[in-house]
């Protein structure tokens, strides 16, 4: 039948010369390929002890920030939960005590703070609320695990480690 | 008696009796056009004119003496007269005066609201979002108290308070004997129990909902859970001190906190007793009524749906639902 469009190219399939017979030119220009790339830069990266350079904006795991003197900003107000919109989030607030104020940089700190990182979207919504620049997606990828449980980031995986002296 | 006058608030006449304010005569029309007020209580007699954020502009005073007011005046503590034309939102003078109004009661107060356990709730952080600028002018030290314990069940930050003196009407005319009260003047001023005075009335701990702010809070809440992840639900009990009508603001199947109803003005319904506040917190003690109606507008019904009108395919329709069962049937019959 006729092509409607008429944009169909019929191939015309030619016999092989010689050189095409015996191969040898072509196995040779392929492993010319072949033996170039080791000279080459690699592509690839050895994750995870090499991390590729990441976009400023990236966004990856949360973590919860010090101020300068290695005390905790997060107040639990809970307006990142508030904000989150695959509720992520749970905190409990606690008093500070006397004798805690080189740990908590207000009278209330957040004594449970917890984060769903099989929830987490990493929309970045938690970061816009923070009235107190107490959390950040700054952190790498969510690495893979077993268990659920263990995805539910508490406290001791999300603070950033304390000021060395 | 009964005198008839009207008013016009906003270009919305309405008819009031002789005598009411200029506030008052607002919420009765209701909606934006209702002067807010930080100070002013309809239900404690001497209230109001302290805080002067229900400034409204007189434009015209009466019928028998059309001439404009020469200032703004306090619409809580002035009275209406026959034919008296008000302006309050489509006055560009009066929202300019309470965006004054706003800096000048944010000079003092802290902006703590992260930890305070009003916020959602607070009618200065609702007043400062609707006409205050965003950034403060004020330059020098805010003046700060220590917290005090007045009881064991309520705790007074006076740096968060804004002096309207609600707190000390309340303990003037809801209690036998006045227990607390001002001390100081001008800026010294600062609400007190006379030498830390425990309030050991029945009734004190109304001081926590007529308080328009933080200052005083419910020590028994204090940081267990911001307002807007509880739930507010109407509840009664047969209290032979008061009403015992409250609203109890659970977490899942614990009761946080008890407190009276608030109308759409913010104003307590009727007062309830500090047994029903501090001591019932058991969903035992308590007949349930249903879930608290929380104006939209309000982050404590911020991610709750049941406000929304559904969509046509959602909506109940019993036509529609019977036809489809019937389709359903015809549909599987043979299987």
């Amino acid at each position: 039948m006729e092509s409607l469009s008429n944009r169909k190219k019929v191939l015309e399939q030619k016999p092989m010369s010689f050189g095409e017979k015996i191969y040898l030119p072509s196995i040779a220009k392929g492993l010319a390929i072949t033996f170039k790339h080791i000279f080459k830069k690699r592509e690839t990266i050895f994750y995870p002890e090499e991390l590729r350079p990441m976009s400023e904006n990236w966004r990856g795991l949360h973590s919860l920030k010090r101020d300068e003197n290695g005390k905790e900003r997060c107040t639990a107000c809970g307006l990142c939960a508030l904000a989150c919109p695959a509720e992520a989030i749970t905190m409990e607030a606690a008093e500070r005590k006397k004798g805690e104020e080189n740990l908590y940089r207000e009278e209330k700190y957040a004594a449970v703070y917890e984060i769903n990182m099989l929830r987490c979207i990493f929309c970045g919504l938690c970061e816009e609320a923070c009235p107190k620049e107490a959390i950040y997606l700054d952190g790498p990828f969510l690495e893979a695990d077993y268990l659920r449980k263990d995805f539910i980031f508490g406290k001791d995986k999300l603070v950033e480690e304390p000021l060395k002296p | 008696m009964s005198e008839r006058v009207k008013v016009t608030i906003d270009g919305i006449s309405i008819e009031v009796d002789a005598g009411t304010t200029i506030l008052n005569a607002a919420r009765l029309i209701g909606g934006d056009i209702v002067p807010p007020a930080m100070c002013y209580y309809s239900k404690l007699e001497g209230s109001g004119g302290k805080c002067r954020t229900c400034l409204v502009k007189v434009s015209k005073g009466s019928d028998k003496d059309p001439r404009p007011m020469p200032k703004l005046i306090a619409s809580c503590r002035t009275g209406v007269m026959d034919g008296m034309e008000v302006q309050n939102i489509t006055s560009p003078e009066v929202m300019e005066a309470r965006k004054g109004i706003v800096e000048m009661l944010l000079i003092n107060h802290p902006l703590d609201c992260p930890i305070c356990d009003q916020a959602g709730e607070c009618k200065l952080q609702d007043l400062s979002y609707e006409h205050g600028s965003e950034a403060t002018r004020y330059e020098f030290e805010r003046r700060t108290f220590d917290k005090i314990d007045i009881g064991d069940k309520i705790q007074l930050h006076m740096t968060r308070c804004i002096l309207c003196y609600r707190c000390v009407y309340v303990a003037d005319q809801l209690t036998d004997q006045r227990e607390h009260g001002i001390l100081g003047r001008g800026d010294a001023a600062e609400i007190s129990t006379y030498i830390e005075k425990a309030i050991d009335n029945d009734f004190s701990g109304n001081v926590i909902d007529v308080c328009p702010v933080g200052a005083l809070t419910d020590k028994t809440f204090r940081f267990k859970n911001r307002v807007w992840f509880t739930k507010p639900v109407d509840a009664h009990c047969d209290c032979d001190k008061c009403s015992g009508k409250v609203t109890l603001w659970y977490k899942g199947e614990e009761v946080l906190r008890v407190t009276a109803r608030k109308d759409v003005n913010g104003e307590v319904e009727s007062f309830i007793c500090n047994t029903c506040r501090f001591e019932r917190k058991n969903t035992s003690e308590w007949t349930i009524e249903g879930p608290r109606k929380i104006s939209h507008h309000s982050v404590i019904s911020s991610n709750h749906y049941e406000l929304l009108d559904p969509p046509a395919v959602i909506r109940k329709n019993p036509a529609l639902k019977e036809a489809n069962i019937e389709e359903f049937e015809r549909v599987t019959r043979h299987y």
